[in-house]
């Protein structure tokens, strides 16, 4: 629909009743002040994020001494040292990698996994199917505090403490019961025909899951995806109780620094843009399915 | 979901619609599934539902178990960690704040969520300003604490938020003169409440001296010479001065001639009590009374001449420290509001809004009796979905209350996991207590959740 407050002309102007000039002036400065109202808001949400990146970009001494604001009157301030001094100590960058490294298999695994679950709840007959679907919906109750002593217990008696896999599985499990429960819904709504014709054509359970289920099932994929990924790249929790300094993540590296004695900007704000830059790429790229992804991972 | 939120309003195809997919005719030659159909729901359920039954499900049962064992998890102690957690100031203080947390944050939430989805209705660029909005939601909160830690920062000079409130304070109230000057312990002034008067009263046709020194030396050196005040018959005379001259043989109490007056400062002349007189030192620090009565006078320099420049506000100090880690949540998850309720809005029939336009109804009305409405559900999920979220609050407090006030910004989530697994008093059977009661917290508004989601799908 266009703007109606603007455009006074439009069909609506025909049924509502005449308005007087006066009456449309005031529209029209009430569309203003909207649209600076709404500028200041933009910018109390994007002042404090340019704040932190001016930051990263000024010495350790400078930014001891006054705020980031000073670079906008004394430019000569920037400097890329801070980063410099990033990538050649080896603790930021490799928690990056350790990030990468936790990130990736936990999200191809959960949608894995989850998607072959979906499927047999969503497209098999097997007795007991629908009453186990509301056990693995019900557990999505569960908040990741519950998990955290036992899992630690247990890792600990199989040696899984403070290494990747440890921490990627415990994302692969409490992603999977809201994972199951978006692509089982999405799977239940491709046309049976579709997979009547593949069964026709001799194909088997697995052929069908990945030739026909996989591609169609694209959209609520990509959605849990960029969720999953997000969640994970994302977390300090799960990092903090079952990595240890040679697998922490990059958000781990960050808390680590912020509890150390004194002010020590010149690594934190260069490190916490590291961390940003990835979501960041991945919310400007997939838009779209970013905020149905976000959208629909909220309930969690 | 019935309907797909997004920052534009394109729309999105359905399962149904990616239509011409591979029907899987590949080389798949004839199985016997009759034989293998009876196991092959296992195959493909088994690894979800090993890793749910070990991880998820098993763990339920084990920390309601240890829950109720003491710290080193020997002896049953039944609900005496439950009762801790009202007992046990720590986690006492945890539980309050979560209760704040949840009162106040997802109603905050919603409403700017509600206000900025209706703004940006009929703004041209509102995909660019939900973009902004929205995007603190792709951020870790590790990554928006670091930012927030900089903005609530104390020191006015590098606090963005602490600069703008004494940039404006100072606006409206001068900046006192020489912050931090004082007189010497021996010497003609004595200290009273902040203020400093001389010893010794003085009589209309006087002259008294009123020696400060705590003067930085960079400031000095913006300064006039001070000047010995000329005695005047009937009028108290006087000089400020910063009485210190570096290296030099200088005498205390005794204006040197490389010494300099302190201008701008308030002068009274106090008798009985009451303010008879008040003058402000000319820049050589000389003042000058005027037509007082005769008697004897105490001569006072007013606290307000020396007062600490104002410093701001100490947003991450105990009384405070919620309220502002609530803020920067609020930045974090207004863009999430905004958005699923922006979907309610264009969700919403035009004719109904139109027919009560044509009716005469007002915007307000239209917006009260029509939009409204219609939009309780949305606003109800997403503050649903906010209380879970705030329900589980952690990282953004670990990172923004710095030590200092950890304790008076607590949470259960961070409490836990202080209790648990930090410290040599780890108590992991108050620790499982409390991921039992957060659990419980949970419960009704994941049902709810559920049920709606369900619901939606059909």
């Amino acid at each position: 629909m266009s703007a109606t407050a603007t455009e006074p002309a439009g069909p609506r102007a025909a049924g509502a009743p005449r308005r007087s000039l006066a009456s449309r002036i005031v529209n029209r400065a009430g569309g203003g002040a909207v649209q600076i109202v709404l500028v200041l808001i933009a910018l109390l949400w994007l002042v404090p994020v340019v704040g932190l990146f001016l930051a990263s970009l000024r010495s350790g001494a400078d930014n001891a001494g006054s705020g980031w604001w000073t670079v906008l009157t004394k430019p000569t301030e920037l400097t890329v040292q801070a980063y410099g001094d990033m990538l050649s100590d080896s603790t930021m960058v490799d928690s990056f990698v350790n990030t990468v490294l936790i990130t990736v298999p936990a999200t191809v695994l959960v949608v894995v996994v989850a998607a072959l679950a979906a499927y047999a709840f969503a497209w098999m007959e097997f007795p007991g199917r629908d009453w186990l679907f509301l056990v693995v919906v019900g557990l999505l109750v569960v908040p990741v505090q519950v998990g955290l002593i036992p899992v630690a217990t247990m890792y600990g008696k199989v040696g899984l403490y403070g290494t990747i896999p440890g921490v990627v599985l415990f994302h692969v499990a409490y992603g999977l019961p809201f994972a199951i429960f978006l692509l089982r819904n999405y799977f239940a709504g491709i046309p049976r025909d579709l997979l009547e014709a593949a069964r026709m054509d001799g194909g088997t359970e697995w052929t069908i899951f990945r030739r026909v289920i996989f591609p169609l099932g694209g959209p609520a994929i990509a959605s849990l995806a960029i969720f999953q990924f997000l969640w994970v790249w994302n977390d300090l929790l799960i990092a903090l109780i079952f990595a240890d300094s040679g697998s922490q993540p990059i958000t781990m590296a960050i808390q680590q620094q912020t509890r150390q004695f004194g002010s020590n900007i010149d690594v934190i704000a260069p490190g916490s843009f590291l961390s940003m830059i990835v979501p960041l790429v991945v919310f400007f790229a997939f838009q779209r399915h970013f905020v149905q992804g976000v959208l629909a991972g909220s309930v969690k | 979901m019935a309907e797909r939120p997004e920052l534009t309003e394109t729309g999105t195809a359905g399962p149904a619609g990616a239509g011409a997919a591979e029907t899987g005719s590949g080389p798949s030659a004839e199985r016997g599934r009759a034989g293998a159909g009876r196991w092959l729901p296992s195959g493909f359920l088994a690894p979800a539902l090993v890793l749910l039954g070990l991880l998820v499900a098993y763990p339920i049962l084990f920390t309601i178990w240890r829950s109720l064992f003491d710290a080193g998890g020997d002896t049953f102690v039944g609900l005496d960690n439950y009762v801790a957690m009202f007992t046990d100031s720590q986690t006492f203080t945890a539980l309050k704040n979560n209760l704040i947390w949840v009162l106040v944050a997802p109603a905050l939430v919603t409403s700017l969520g509600l206000i900025f989805a209706v703004l940006t209705e009929r703004v041209r660029w509102a995909t660019a300003f939900r973009l902004v909005v929205f995007m603190p939601m792709a951020i870790s909160m590790v990554a928006a604490g670091v930012i927030f830690t900089l903005v609530y920062d104390r020191a006015p000079e590098r606090g963005l938020l602490n600069a703008v409130v004494v940039g404006v304070h100072d606006v409206f109230a001068d900046p006192s003169p020489f912050p931090g000057a004082r007189p010497r312990d021996t010497g003609p002034l004595a200290t009273r409440a902040g203020a400093y008067e001389t010893r010794q009263q003085a009589r209309p046709g006087q002259t008294v001296t009123l020696p400060l020194v705590a003067i930085t030396p960079q400031r000095q050196r913006e300064l006039a010479p001070a000047r010995s005040a000329q005695a005047r018959p009937g009028a108290l005379t006087g000089t400020v001065w910063a009485d210190f001259t570096p290296g030099a043989q200088a005498k205390a109490n005794q204006i040197d001639p490389t010494e300099k007056g302190l201008g701008g400062i308030t002068v009274e002349a106090v008798s009985g009590g009451r303010v008879a007189a008040t003058a402000t030192t000319a820049a050589d620090g000389t003042f000058t009374f005027t037509g007082l009565a005769d008697g004897a006078y105490t001569v006072r320099l007013p606290a307000g001449n020396f007062a600490q420049p104002y410093n701001g506000v100490n947003w991450l100090g105990p009384s405070l420290v919620t309220p502002a880690i609530i803020a920067s949540y609020v930045w974090m998850w207004a863009g999430f509001a905004m958005v699923l309720i922006g979907a309610g809005l264009a969700a919403i029939p035009r004719d109904a809004l139109e027919a009560a336009r044509v009716d005469g109804a007002t915007e307000w009305q239209v917006f009260r009796r029509v939009t409204m409405p219609l939009l309780a559900p949305v606003l109800m999920v997403v503050m649903v979905t906010l209380v879970i979220n705030v329900l589980k609050i952690f990282d953004l407090i670990y990172i923004i209350a710095p030590g200092s006030s950890q304790e008076e910004a607590n949470v259960l989530a961070l409490q836990m996991y202080l209790r648990s697994f930090v410290g040599e008093r780890g108590d992991q059977g108050l620790g499982s207590a409390i991921a039992v009661v957060l659990l419980l917290l949970v419960l009704p508004a994941m049902m709810f959740n559920i049920r709606r989601f369900r619901r939606e799908q059909g």
